[in-house]
């Protein structure tokens, strides 16, 4: 008996999380929980030393997952945790950026940011929770909605085309683009280690469960139907055309998931000492390297 | 006959658009103004109400859009909070130097970092000088009502300016109170249909929103100026109309227990009603004070200031900042109400204190406390305006 309850005390990932901080905001059955476990698990396996690491998150749901790692990281404003990785990351090349934040902060608002940094292939991982909505202002419609998704600003079902963010992410210019579910706990967990050992934009995309709101007002049953139906309606495939893996409407008869990009290219650093050097020639000092 | 209704503040101030018939709301989400906005969604899509609901991607958006909807001839209104309003901004300069009325209703939050969606209001301050009309609510009756007079003020023709409705978050958005709601067909003879002075138009083109040469922009400026000035007189016709229809009137300076104080309490929204309190409680004890609420902010109401405050019984004024000048007077409130001052020969020394941050709530003992400096100022008959060390945070956690 007693050996349940040590292992109940000791959580595995506990020495990633701010435990002081503990109990967090999220609800029961968000997914976004369970993918901080997963990013903690890829941290302790991706090899990268927690100084060297630091997260930014922007302001969501999801952006207070900066707040609950053990990790160097920055609470920023809704949608510029792109922009203020790439200040972190160009000033310190050293460290490994990661922003975690949510669908309408990072694509929504922040959007601008996001097509940016993957055009010019900032070495940064932008994990990114798609709930559909932006959950914590009360579930207002998001540009990842998709058609006929009721929201507190579409009560009769958006009517606009939403962002395939895979598409979006490959089409700038990202060279690792993966989208996994928060059933897929180990593929997740791999993307990470992969994403965060890549050398140039890494997007994940996670669906991922917000059963207070978009699960309820949709209708979809609790944060279990949600998971039960990623399990039943994703399909891997990897390597698949991402102009082909649009979630178009709310619950489609497949979701594709996999690993879609991972292509090799100059990163935004590479490519400026490249250049810089060869104008400037002995007068440049590589810088980052 | 309007009907007194227990609604959400939020609710009533969304009404209060739908009543006046706009054509384009567009907003993006921010707490606390969420209600606002989606009650305006649902009223829209319900189809009681026959406007566009843009969904837009931020609030630098949402503002532009209501700029371009209001050139080309719309009523249009929007809500937002904090960092909403601050990242708006380059837009909301805009909107008043092209004279497009585009009604705002402000729920006012403390402003980053650290990160706070709580009330304080650091948020207009921010604006202060983007030449938006800009009136104070203390309650959500007032809110209602100053937002169904917000059309009436910035789309006269002798304004055409947008007008900033601000009440405090939280405190007033989030809370149902009895609130007189009128009948529609009272808003519709009181808000007739707007009709634009310029549009864009493709049969005469315009252009609007140029560039300003060296040669002219002073001069524009100068009318922007002169507009603002100007809405003074238009800004209590309205007050006065509404008064004589409704029986509610409103005033650029408001007043409590003033007449023969001697200090007076002088701030803006909500905590004037708190404040009100802590004067009843110090007149059972004897004490002659008051509360002064600067209700309109924009344009500064100068004169009815210097009626209340110079040449009365009023020997001494707190004023209460909701907000931190950083590094200068404490507040914006305090140096524009001394500053209003300047020149009176027979006026009151102002002293200033600065309360409820992001959220703090200000007690009963904390107003009494704020009255007990402008007694200390009173006794030691100092001014504190060369005694920046009496000017202090009241509720700070030592
Ligand atoms: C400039 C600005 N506008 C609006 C907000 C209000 N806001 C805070 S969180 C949020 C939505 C977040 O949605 P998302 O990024 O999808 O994260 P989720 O909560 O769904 O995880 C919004 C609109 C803000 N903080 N700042
Ligand atoms: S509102 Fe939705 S996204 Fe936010 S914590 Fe709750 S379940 Fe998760
Ligand atoms: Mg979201």
């Amino acid at each position: 008996m007693s050996v349940v309850v040590d292992s109940i005390k000791e959580n595995p990932v506990e020495e990633f999380l701010r435990t002081d901080r503990l109990p967090h905001v999220w609800c029961t059955g968000c997914g976004i929980g369970t993918t901080v476990n997963c990013f903690a698990r890829a941290v302790k396996e991706c090899g990268i030393p927690l100084d060297e690491l630091a997260i930014v998150s922007g302001i969501g749901c999801t952006g207070r997952v900066a707040g609950y790692l053990k990790l160097d990281s920055f609470h920023t404003t809704h949608g510029r945790p792109i922009a203020f990785a790439t200040g972190l990351h160009l000033a310190n090349p050293k460290l490994k950026v990661v922003v975690y934040s949510g669908d309408g902060d990072l694509v929504g608002i922040g959007g601008n940011h996001f097509i940016h940094a993957a055009r010019r292939n900032l070495d940064i991982t932008v994990i990114l929770l798609n709930n559909f909505t932006y959950a914590m202002t009360g579930g207002q419609v998001t540009p990842t909605a998709p058609l006929d998704s009721i929201e507190t600003t579409t009560p009769y079902g958006v009517f606009e085309e939403n962002f395939n963010l895979p598409h979006l992410a490959a089409s700038c210019g990202a060279v690792y683009v993966a989208r996994w579910t928060a059933y897929h706990v180990m593929q997740v967990k791999k993307a990470m280690v992969e994403a965060l050992n890549k050398k140039g934009f890494s997007f994940i995309e996670i669906l991922s469960p917000c059963p207070t709101i978009y699960l309820r007002r949709n209708r979809l049953g609790s944060a279990i139907d949600e998971l039960k139906y990623y399990k039943e309606h994703s399909v891997i495939q990897h390597g698949a055309d991402t102009r082909e893996v649009g979630i178009t409407v709310r619950r489609p008869e497949k979701i594709i998931v996999g690993k879609f990009v991972d292509i090799e290219k100059p990163d935004y650093l590479t490519a400026m000492n490249k250049h810089l050097s060869e104008v400037l020639g002995d007068k440049y000092v590589r810088w980052g390297e | 006959m309007a009907k007194r209704t227990g609604i959400e503040v939020s609710i009533a101030i969304a009404e209060a658009a739908r009543q006046a018939n706009v054509d384009v709301v567009s907003a993006y989400p921010i707490t606390p103004q969420t209600h606002i906005v989606e009650h305006l969604a649902q009223l829209v899509a319900d189809g009681d109400l026959d406007a566009e609901y843009i969904t837009v991607e931020s609030e630098h958006t949402a503002m532009s859009a209501c700029v371009g909807a209001s050139a080309a001839g719309a009523r249009v209104f929007t809500s937002t909070s904090s960092q909403g309003l601050a990242l708006m901004n380059e837009i909301v300069y805009l909107a008043s130097s092209l004279r497009t009325p585009v009604i705002m209703a402000l729920a006012n939050r403390a402003l980053s970092g650290p990160i706070s969606i709580w009330n304080d209001h650091s948020d207009v301050m921010n604006e202060r000088d983007t030449g938006w009309i800009c009136i104070f609510a203390n309650n959500g009756q007032e809110a209602y009502d100053l937002t169904l007079m917000a059309f009436r003020i910035g789309e006269d023709r002798r304004v055409m300016l947008p007008v900033m409705v601000n009440f405090d978050g939280f405190i007033l958005t989030h809370v149902i109170e009895p609130i007189h709601i009128f009948e529609d067909q009272e808003i519709a003879d009181f808000i007739p249909p707007y009709e634009p002075l310029c549009v864009l138009d493709t049969d005469n083109p315009i252009t609007v929103g140029p560039v300003g040469v060296p040669d002219v922009y002073t001069e524009a400026k100068k009318q922007q100026e002169m507009a603002i000035r100007e809405s003074r007189p238009v800004i209590e016709e309205v007050f006065e109309e509404f008064a004589r229809r409704y029986g509610r009137r409103y005033r650029p300076v408001e007043t409590y227990r003033a007449d023969d104080a001697e200090i007076v309490l002088l701030a803006q929204g909500s905590v004037i009603e708190a404040a009100e309190v802590a004067v009843d409680h110090l007149r059972d004890q004897g004490k002659k004070v008051g509360t002064v609420e600067l209700r309109l902010w924009r344009p500064f109401p100068f004169d009815d200031l210097r009626e209340v405050l110079c040449s009365t019984s009023i020997k001494q004024v707190v004023v209460l900042d909701r907000c931190i000048s950083f590094g200068g007077p404490p507040g914006p409130v305090l140096s524009e109400v001394r500053s209003a001052l300047y020149l009176e020969k027979d006026k009151p020394m102002v002293v200033g204190v600065v309360a409820g941050l992001g959220g703090r709530d200000i007690s009963l003992e904390e107003y009494v406390e704020m009255f007990e400096i402008g007694e200390e100022c009173l006794r030691t008959g100092k001014d504190p305006g060369e005694e920046p060390e009496l000017v202090k945070i009241v509720g700070l956690r030592e």
